[in-house]
């Protein structure tokens, strides 16, 4: 059997083996067995796809070639990982609790979950990773022809191209199979992670195994290693400062950005502590991997013949000494890289493409009764999978157009630059609230621009996209915009000038696209959520309750949802507690149970935050709280609107309620009025009628008798008369339509005419005056002013039952007006009755007299007409009434007014 | 001498209708025309009919006939009640507080002897 056949035969047991590997880890997974599978050091080596080929057999490469400088590729993501605890930590809190499931996934998150700066994110993380793909499918290539090429009883080369294809069409397989499984929320792939763990394994144990033959094998022990290192030329390599800080930090961003190693940083992370073991494993890993470089490199440039692609040595030196076991193990390691690398980033990709691109459209397109049927799932996966084969296409499309030459072996860091734009609004969306979609997108866009411009297209080759003149003199012969001159920085290495130009402009766009522009309502609250990933729980959705007042969720829930259907929720939870009452236990079960309703009315985002707010502990503050009653402007516009109806429609219901009460009481009035009315009525009738019927039906009645019965018809139509009389004036004073004929006269010759024609002074009924007071000049209606006076009198001498009956009149001058207290020595007016004696037929005690009642309800109209007043008197001995009166008549109210 | 009658009235004109009525019928007529001493009128008078206004000053003629009727020695004398106020809700209270014949002023004089002569013979 052959070495090529071996090989083949060595490779597809590999393959078998990752399958195998990755299949028992999915099913150990599903079985609930996947504790040990999410070790932190199955973490920390899944952390090793970093090292893909490009760093397994290009690290020598990069050592043959510029020294030292390899050393920054690794020296970068060990910064990161040594510093976890500012940047990583904080991203893989942000990732979990978000449920991100891909850079271009949290990046639009954090800007308010939008679409656009998704698409971008993925367009430029397809275009910068289509080519590391194809690099390590040359690799792959590369590495089996190495092998054909030694191999002298190969009769044939194998097609390099179909190669290609074959490692592209398998990769696609594997990958679709199992990165493809499940559509996890949190998009985690253990039977992936595995695998690549397995193959971390055995790319470092490859590397080591070759060092170790090419230190002790080859060069005969560490001392004549380190003696051949001093005597290389790798020792006398320059090593420019800038061009290392500058490397070192792009490897560092590119640690962070590139989407495989944010798939497996942060999407496949389990909890931050393997985070803190990867900390320092994951730099002793990288450590590892490159011990050997630099003697691999210098024993390589020693013993291969010169013109040797240095980025073989790792397989050529085992080759050329006949170890074949360790050139197929070193073939494996070098596999491994590559598959590893192109696995993980073709998941990551096909999430990106298929979440923001196909998706979108795909909804767009089919509209909303494809969502509610249920065939997202299905559709999901499809894109998935179509993403995958498509992404893994077009690495194997761009290997075969680029021909698999040389413009591949600068493709890592030209990828490294282009992801490295994502960096500001990732550690900006991060640390910065500030920060708004606005300048995330300027801030990508033009970042990307002049890495397209300024690295990406050079680097086809002169005239290979970018044509010489260009690439010479600028466009349209503008010096200053020379790809690899940009504004004048003459002699840059390119991919420091394109990492330098790219990300300035990049920064300073998105700095000002931020401070120029004005985040959205949805922007601030994830912002809030981002900046403060720490404030709160690291399981998405699980409140610790306790804290939270059942009332006031009540309150904000009746905001929300409608007073009923919250009322309904919450006693249907309590009678599930068993609590009494209808309020339940703020458990977390309820609270989740209450953010899903919530989130139906107001979104996922919004109703999380409002029960952080009142479970307390949460990041939202009061600002972004506000923020988030803007976006919901609508909704609470609304209910408040609802509840102004509803006010509206209580105060309307009120005032009927009080218009009905009112009639219903005048109507009672009515009736009262009309009843007594009736009773005034009738006993006069009843006397008229009964007399005239004796005169009528006697004709024995003496002269007297006949005479006697007449008068008392006679007295007792006058009665009647008068009644009516009274009804009509207090018909005419009530309605206002009394004309008062002014007349000026003293008080005395007033009171004079009054006690005459209320009966006089006599009888037992004695009045006294103090004539000296009443010299007063009175302009005024007299006659009615008489009536008040006369009715006063009248009342005295008939309801005053002291023996003699003594009636006061006094008068005085208070300020401006005239005073008249009529007061008698009777027992006067029950306290109860004082209140209603100036009502109609209001008598008291249902004292028979002749009046009907209404005397005192005339006098109060009068007097009200004469802008005076009529009061009882109380605490007096007995009786007693105040007439007041403005002697100024241009006090008297116009004619008519009320 | 004929039957007692206790006329109680306020309207001094009224029952010197009544009194002259029923006196040239046969009647012994007395008068009362307060209200809250009206049982002790009665019950000093024995009258073997009470002709009750439903307006006195003091008490309501309902109120009197109430003690009239829950006094056993006059359970069954009858009452005329006069009323001035004609609504049927007057005639319904009347009858439930236990007249035994009930008249709206104003009346015809024949109407109250009839009345009268009805009740004397129940």
């Amino acid at each position: 059997m052959t070495v090529l056949n071996l090989l083949i035969l060595v490779c597809l047991s590999y393959v078998v083996l990752l399958f195998g590997v990755a299949f028992a880890a999915d099913r150990a997974a599903l079985a609930g067995r996947a504790s040990w599978l999410r070790s932190s050091v199955v973490y920390t080596l899944s952390l090793s796809i970093y090292c893909t080929a490009w760093t397994f057999y290009g690290a020598v490469g990069f050592a043959a070639r510029s020294g030292l400088e390899f050393v920054t590729i690794y020296l970068g993501p060990t910064l990161v990982m040594i510093g976890w605890w500012w940047t990583l930590r904080r991203l893989v809190r942000v990732g979990r609790s978000q449920r991100i499931t891909s850079i271009a996934d949290l990046i639009s998150s954090r800007y308010g979950k939008s679409n656009l700066l998704a698409v971008l994110v993925t367009v430029l993380a397809v275009v910068a990773t289509t080519p590391y793909i194809a690099l390590q499918l040359q690799s792959v290539t590369l590495s089996f022809a190495a092998f054909a090429e030694t191999d002298p009883t190969a009769t044939t080369l194998p097609d390099m191209q179909s190669t290609a294809l074959w490692v592209a069409a398998g990769l696609a397989l594997f990958t679709i199979l199992f990165g493809t499984r499940n559509l996890d929320a949190n998009e985690r792939h253990h039977g992936v992670v595995m695998a690549i763990a397995m193959e971390a394994v055995v790319k470092l144990f490859a590397l080591l195994a070759v060092g170790v033959f090419v230190v002790w094998g080859l060069s005969g022990g560490i001392g004549p290693t380190l003696e051949r290192i001093e005597a290389s030329a790798l020792a006398r390599f320059e090593v420019s400062g800038g061009r290392w800080i500058g490397l070192t930090m792009l490897s560092a961003m590119a640690f962070l950005t590139l989407p495989r190693m944010f798939q497996v940083l942060v999407v496949e992370n389990e909890a931050d502590e393997h985070l803190r073991t990867a900390a320092w494993a994951f730099p002793s890993y990288l450590m590892l991997m490159s011990l050997f470089v630099v003697p691999i490199a210098v024993v390589g440039l020693d013993m291969l013949p010169a013109g040797a692609n240095p980025d073989l040595f790792v397989l050529t030196l085992p080759l050329m000494e006949g170890r074949d076991g360790l050139a197929i193990l070193s073939f494996l390691g070098g596999f491994s890289s590559a598959t590893s690398m192109v696995i993980v980033a073709a998941i990551a990709l096909s999430t990106m493409v298929s979440n923001h691109v196909v998706m979108p459209l795909w909804l767009h397109y089919s509209g909303m009764a494809a969502v509610v049927s249920g065939d997202v799932r299905n559709v999901a996966l499809m894109t998935r999978r179509l993403s995958i084969a498509g992404v893994l296409f077009l690495g194997y499309v761009y290997f075969r157009v680029s021909g698999g030459g040389t413009a591949l072996a600068a493709i890592g860091l030209i990828a490294f630059v282009g992801v490295a734009q994502f960096l500001p609004a990732l550690m900006g969306g991060l640390f910065w609230r500030g920060a708004t979609r606005t300048g995330a997108l300027a801030g990508v866009l033009l970042g990307a621009a002049i890495w397209l411009y300024s690295l990406f297209l050079p680097s086809f080759g002169a005239s290979a996209l970018l044509p010489q003149a260009v690439l010479d003199q600028g466009p349209w012969g503008l010096g200053w915009l020379r790809p690899q001159a940009l504004f004048g920085a003459e002699g840059m290495d390119p991919v420091i000038h394109a990492l330098m130009w790219s990300l300035l402009l990049n920064v300073a766009a998105f700095i000002l696209g931020s401070l120029l522009s004005f985040p959205q309502p949805l922007e601030r609250l994830q912002g809030a959520q981002f900046v403060n990933a720490f404030d709160q729980p690291g399981a998405p959705g699980g409140w610790s309750g306790g804290m939270a007042q059942s009332e006031d969720l009540l309150t904000m829930a009746q905001r929300i949802m409608g007073a009923r259907e919250a009322q309904a929720l919450f006693a249907d939870a309590a009678r599930r507690q068993g609590v009494a009452g209808y309020l339940p236990e703020p458990s977390p079960d309820f609270l989740q149970e209450l953010e899903r309703a919530l989130a139906g009315s107001v979104g996922a985002a919004t109703a999380h935050a409002m029960i952080g707010q009142i479970v307390g502990g949460a990041a939202v503050s009061v600002e972004d709280l506000m923020a988030v009653a803007d976006e919901t402007a609508q909704i609470m516009e609304y209910s408040i609107q609802l509840e102004a109806q509803s006010q509206e429609l209580a105060r309307t219901a009120r005032q009927l309620r009080q218009a009905n009460e009112t009639l219903t009481q005048i109507s009672v009035q009515k009736d009262a009025f009309l009843s007594q009315i009736s009773h005034e009525l009738r006993t006069p009738m009843t006397s008229i009628r009964a007399f005239s019927e004796i005169l009528r039906d006697n004709q024995d009645l003496t002269p007297e008798e006949q005479s006697k019965y007449a008068s008392i018809i006679h007295d007792e139509t006058v009665r009647l008369t008068r009644l009516l009389d009274d009804l009509l004036d207090l018909s005419v004073l009530e309605n206002g339509q009394v004309d008062l004929n002014i007349q000026t006269g003293t008080l005395e010759a007033l009171l004079d005419r009054s006690v005459r024609a209320a009966g006089g002074d006599g009888d037992g009924f004695r009045i006294r005056r103090v004539r000296a007071d009443e010299q007063v000049e009175l302009t005024t209606d007299l006659d009615r002013l008489a009536q008040v006076f006369i009715n006063l009198i009248s009342n005295a001498r008939k309801y005053c039952d002291a023996k003699p009956a003594i009636l006061e009149i006094r008068a005085r001058l208070a300020e401006d007006r005239l005073v008249v207290d009529f007061v008698d020595n009777g027992s006067g007016i029950p306290t109860d009755k004082h209140a209603v004696i100036f009502e109609k037929f209001s008598r008291i005690g249902q004292t028979r007299a002749s009046g009907a009642g209404l005397g005192l309800a005339i006098c109060r109209e009068i007097m009200e007409r004469l802008g005076g007043d009529i009061a009882y008197l109380p605490g007096q001995k007995g009786g007693a009434f105040r007439v007041t009166l403005p002697l100024d008549a241009g006090r008297l109210p116009a004619r008519g007014a009320a | 001498m004929g039957k007692k009658v206790l006329v109680i009235e306020d309207e001094p004109n009224i029952i010197e209708a009544i009194s002259f009525l029923l006196s040239r019928d046969g009647w012994e007529v007395t008068t009362h025309a307060k209200g809250h001493d009206a049982m002790e009128a009665v019950r000093q008078r024995q009258p073997d009919l009470i002709i009750l206004d439903v307006m006195l000053p003091g008490k309501s003629g309902y109120d009197i006939l109430a003690e009239i009727r829950e006094d056993a020695a006059f359970a069954g004398t009858p009452v005329l009640m006069l009323t001035a106020r004609g609504q049927t809700r007057d005639r319904e209270q009347a009858e439930r507080a236990g007249a035994d014949h009930y008249m709206t002023k104003p009346f015809s004089n024949a109407d109250m002897l009839a009345a009268v002569r009805a009740l004397a013979r129940a």
